[in-house]
């Protein structure tokens, strides 16, 4: 049968939900690569999703510098995006990143993984938004 | 392949002088497999006169798909003939639950105070199938079930059979959230099952002006029916799953709006109506309603 590279439709329901909302939202395959990811979010990471395109985990993590807020670097694994994908459970934490322009961010990350029937795994939505100042 | 349809209204069931030409009942199509697989889409009301046809035939296993539970694609299988006859065999595929299986789920409709009888008092062989994520063979046809983007766990379907192809999508919204412009087919639902298909069946509940009313209810305005059609590179588009509310004159103007949208290229779109006959092997025809 023919086969053009189709989404899953959980993955495509995420994308319409996050291009609906104000909120910053990144959308990951099962492959952990970022596929999609909203205005709000574009505003903040300082990037058109239009103009980058799919970002492979090794594309995406360089194109972010990601630290603890002190500083110290935070591999993929130790990320929510990373625990979610891995644990496939929700993660939380705070986190800084750098953008290409060298700005920085402390962010808030939600993640949480999509998960289907019996063992069917789609990837994972992070939602976003920055710290505010006390 | 050939195709019958047996009802296509959707929603509810609507009969009366204003809908004698398409007709009432609600979803079910006949297909016809070479090798003489009867297989049967969804369990509207129109699989009651169905099922009086496949009682007239020689005995042999029935296979009915249904692309969800919704009402109106299940309310007619507790009237199918065969479903009452001891040692048939008949076969149920359904989209998978996270939660009931499919036979529970189908029981909750086939049980007191909804129905008089028990699904467990079905003297018929009943054998339950969730549809398989991957393609699979049915008699001589292969089959793809997908996710559609609708209420609930429903799917839509693609048959192949000698090179010609079916997509069968009758509850689908592919434009929920986005409108057509700009939408890449990686990312439309429903695409991959009716990419470059011989014929497409697609629902079209609205007009443009009603579906504003109606946005995330599970459905498509005809432009949205159109648009997909053409992402898809269908050959023919045949319009499904009418609005209870919309007449049969209401319905021809419908029509007129897909042709119009469609443009004068390739096939013109067609509503389905109760008796319509796809001939998939041959050429695609097609005969309007009375």
């Amino acid at each position: 049968m023919a086969q053009t590279a189709h989404k899953s439709l959980p993955l495509i329901l995420a994308r319409e939900f996050a291009s609906n909302i104000a909120t910053p939202v990144t959308v990951f395959d099962e492959f952990e690569r970022l596929v999609f990811f909203n205005e709000p979010a574009e505003q903040i990471l300082g990037q058109k999703h239009a103009e980058v395109g799919e970002l492979a985990p090794h594309e995406w993590t360089r194109l972010f510098l990601v630290e603890r807020l002190d500083g110290d670097p935070l591999g993929l694994d130790e990320m929510p995006v990373g625990i979610a994908h891995r644990d496939r459970c929700p993660a939380h934490d705070t986190l800084s990143f750098t953008t290409q322009d060298g700005s920085r961010h402390e962010i808030e990350v939600t993640a949480f993984p999509l998960l289907g029937r019996e063992d069917d795994y789609y990837g994972v939505v992070a939602i976003f938004w920055e710290l505010r100042g006390e | 392949m050939k195709a019958k349809v047996w009802g296509c209204r959707g929603s509810l069931a609507s009969p009366g002088p204003e809908t004698v030409a398409f007709g009432g009942n609600t979803s079910c199509v006949q297909l016809e497999l070479a090798d003489g697989t009867p297989v049967v889409l969804d369990a509207g009301t129109g699989i009651r006169l169905l099922g009086l046809e496949l009682a007239r035939l020689p005995r042999r296993p029935i296979h009915v798909i249904l692309t969800h539970l919704h009402l109106d694609h299940l309310e007619g299988l507790g009237f199918f003939v065969p479903l009452w006859e001891p040692g048939v065999e008949i076969h149920l595929w359904g989209p998978a639950s996270p939660v009931d299986t499919l036979q529970e789920r189908i029981a909750k409709y086939l049980s007191p105070p909804l129905f008089p009888v028990q699904l467990s008092e079905v003297p018929s062989n009943l054998v339950f199938h969730d549809l398989p994520d991957e393609d699979f063979a049915l008699g001589s046809a292969r089959v793809r079930a997908e996710p559609v983007s609708h209420r609930g766990p429903t799917v839509g379907l693609r048959f192949e059979e000698h090179g010609r192809t079916l997509a069968y999508i009758p509850d689908h919204e592919p434009y929920l959230g986005a409108g057509p412009d700009g939408v890449d087919p990686e990312w439309l639902s429903g695409f991959s099952l009716a990419e470059g298909v011989t014929v497409l069946m697609h629902d079209a509940q609205y007009f443009e002006h009603e579906y504003p009313n109606h946005v995330g209810w599970g459905h498509s305005s005809v432009n949205h029916a159109v648009s997909f059609a053409q992402a898809s590179e269908v050959r023919k588009l045949v319009l499904f799953h009418h609005d209870p509310l919309h007449s049969d004159d209401q319905l021809r103007a419908l029509e007129t709006r897909a042709r119009a949208l469609w443009g004068p290229n390739g096939h013109a779109p067609e509503l389905a109506y109760e008796g319509m006959k796809l001939a998939l092997d041959t050429e695609v025809e097609a005969h309007s309603p009375a």
